[in-house]
């Protein structure tokens, strides 16, 4: 019983994984950018999300509203104003780029909110749950994978129904002929970092719902959601929940094993499958 | 000759330090097929390239409708009107036929070709709508990169080699659809290397050398051995 528990909150927790990874999926799927910074974006998000809840009041999941199209902003700006100059045939400048984002963001967040742990508090939610059978779930796990689910779910439809999503996969397919066929391959790349900021922000609410955050929370978010990226296969956005569903359960497995044991249960599952399967679980991407 | 709908005034342009044309002109008169002749590296390909903005050209060696365009970004041209068949086809392998078909629509101009008008002049796309569109055969595959030219109802179609790597019958059911395209009202600029098919299709015929223009003039004008010898540039 032990065991289905741990497996029953490791798939649960796998959904905030899968929250992490699917902004990260997405740019990447779109432009081919590894955005170093995404975890650093992730906790900027819960920190404007801890200011629009002290200056307005609302409730955490409320201040979505204001959050996630800040956040979308963000992205398309970051996108036009900086990334955008650095993509060329080599990947390595706009990589660089988002790495000093990322020493910019800590820094920024570290000056102006001091090393104290943060909480975006979320009300009785946040320690309520329902008893299945003899184990319990957490309410605020249970909708944050359910969000997980509804946004991979609309990503999807976004991705594979949508005018948007044609041109996203026309651009990551051949940018010069989709310029050639009239996209403005330069709004199609910030697009689709505003739609991966927009993402952002959800998972940075329900982040910071959870668990505590500092300026220095950042990369340990981008490791996990790279990992769950490469555990379910590039380009497949429900093979990344999958990804952060494996993720999830191998550490609260080797939490079992030992509390000390559960992140590094992770990358060990992590390394495991890069190894067996190099090109992850569900790879749809050539 | 009525006022030319697209010509290129001493065109000269190349990749990086290296030049490649060197002060092409050419008219293309409206609702008709120039054909564009030359051996490899002649600079067919370049000078499309130049035309639609994807190597450096200047403002004034570009003119559409009289209008210098040889300053207009790429992603601008389709909705002027001046689309391109790109050689190799260059569809998108993540899209399906009709998504490649739909995507050119959308960021086209509004007119007479739909997508279900492109079903109707190849039906074999129309079977295949839901197939992705590199799964196809070299010959459909040509179908579908010429209906995505059409869905964005153009004024002038850019027709790079669209025979090559296609067997001579495959060859001819693409070129048959040209007619109809003509008669539609669009110009076309045809880079062909089966000279006496291209003499049969253009109304005129421009011969590059060296990155030249080594002759032109109506089709009609020119024996087939002096097209050879402008051809290899004797």
């Amino acid at each position: 019983m032990v065991l289905v528990d741990a497996v029953v909150q490791g798939v649960l927790l796998g959904g905030l994984y899968a929250l992490f990874a699917a902004g990260l999926s997405l740019v990447f799927g779109v432009m081919r950018l590894v955005n170093i910074a995404h975890g650093d974006f992730i906790v900027l998000g819960a920190y404007i999300a801890l200011m629009v809840v002290s200056l307005t009041g609302l409730h955490p999941f409320l201040s979505l509203v204001l959050v996630v199209p800040l956040m979308g902003l963000i992205g398309y700006a970051l996108q036009r104003l900086v990334l955008e100059r650095t993509m060329g045939a080599d990947v390595l400048p706009p990589l660089l780029v988002t790495f000093g984002c990322a020493v910019i963001i800590q820094n920024a967040l570290l000056a102006l909110f001091s090393t104290d742990a943060q909480r975006l508090s979320a009300g009785p939610i946040e320690t309520a749950s329902l008893p299945v059978g003899s184990i319990s779930l957490g309410v605020l796990p249970l909708i944050t994978f359910g969000v997980a689910v509804a946004l991979i779910a609309g990503l999807e439809v976004v991705f594979f129904r949508s005018r948007a999503g044609r041109a996203f996969r026309a651009t990551s397919d051949d940018a010069e002929t989709a310029e050639a066929m009239g996209v403005d391959t330069r709004h199609v790349f910030a697009l689709a970092m505003a739609l991966s900021f927009a993402v952002i922000a959800v998972a940075a609410v329900l982040l910071a719902a959870r668990s505590n955050f500092d300026p220095f929370a950042g990369p340990a978010r981008l490791l996990y959601g790279f990992e769950a990226v490469i555990i379910g296969g590039l380009g497949n956005l429900w093979g990344t929940l999958a990804g952060g569903i494996v993720l999830g359960v191998a550490q609260t497995l080797g939490a079992q094993v030992s509390p000390s044991f559960q992140i590094l249960a992770g990358h060990l599952v992590f390394f495991l499958i890069l190894a067996l399967r190099p090109r992850g679980l569900f790879p749809r991407m050539d | 000759m009525a006022e030319p709908i697209l010509s290129v005034d001493g065109l000269s342009s190349g990749y990086g330090d290296f030049q490649a044309l060197f002060g092409v002109s050419l008219d293309l008169a409206p609702k008709s097929i120039l054909g564009l002749v030359g051996s490899n590296g002649a600079g067919k390909s370049t000078l499309f390239k130049a035309i639609l903005g994807l190597l450096p050209r200047a403002r004034e060696m570009v003119r559409f409708q009289g209008q210098p365009i040889g300053d207009v970004p790429t992603r601008r041209l389709a909705q002027i009107g001046i689309v391109m068949v790109p050689e190799g086809r260059r569809l998108f392998r993540s899209l399906s036929v009709e998504e490649n078909l739909v995507l050119a629509a959308e960021h086209g101009r509004k007119g007479a070709w739909t997508v279900q008008r492109v079903f109707e002049l190849f039906p074999i796309l129309g079977e295949k709508r839901r197939q992705g569109a590199t799964s196809l055969s070299g010959g459909q595959q040509q179908m579908v990169a010429i209906g995505r030219a059409l869905v964005a109802n153009p004024e002038v179609i850019l027709f790079d080699e669209i025979s090559l790597g296609l067997a001579p019958i495959v060859v001819n059911d693409v070129y048959a659809a040209l007619p109809e395209i003509n008669a539609s009202g669009i110009s076309a600029i045809v880079v062909e290397q089966d000279v006496d098919r291209v003499r049969r299709l253009a109304h005129q015929l421009v011969c590059l050398n060296e990155g030249r223009v080594v002759l032109s003039g109506p089709a009609g004008d020119f024996t087939k051995a002096q097209l050879t010898a402008a051809y290899f540039g004797e």
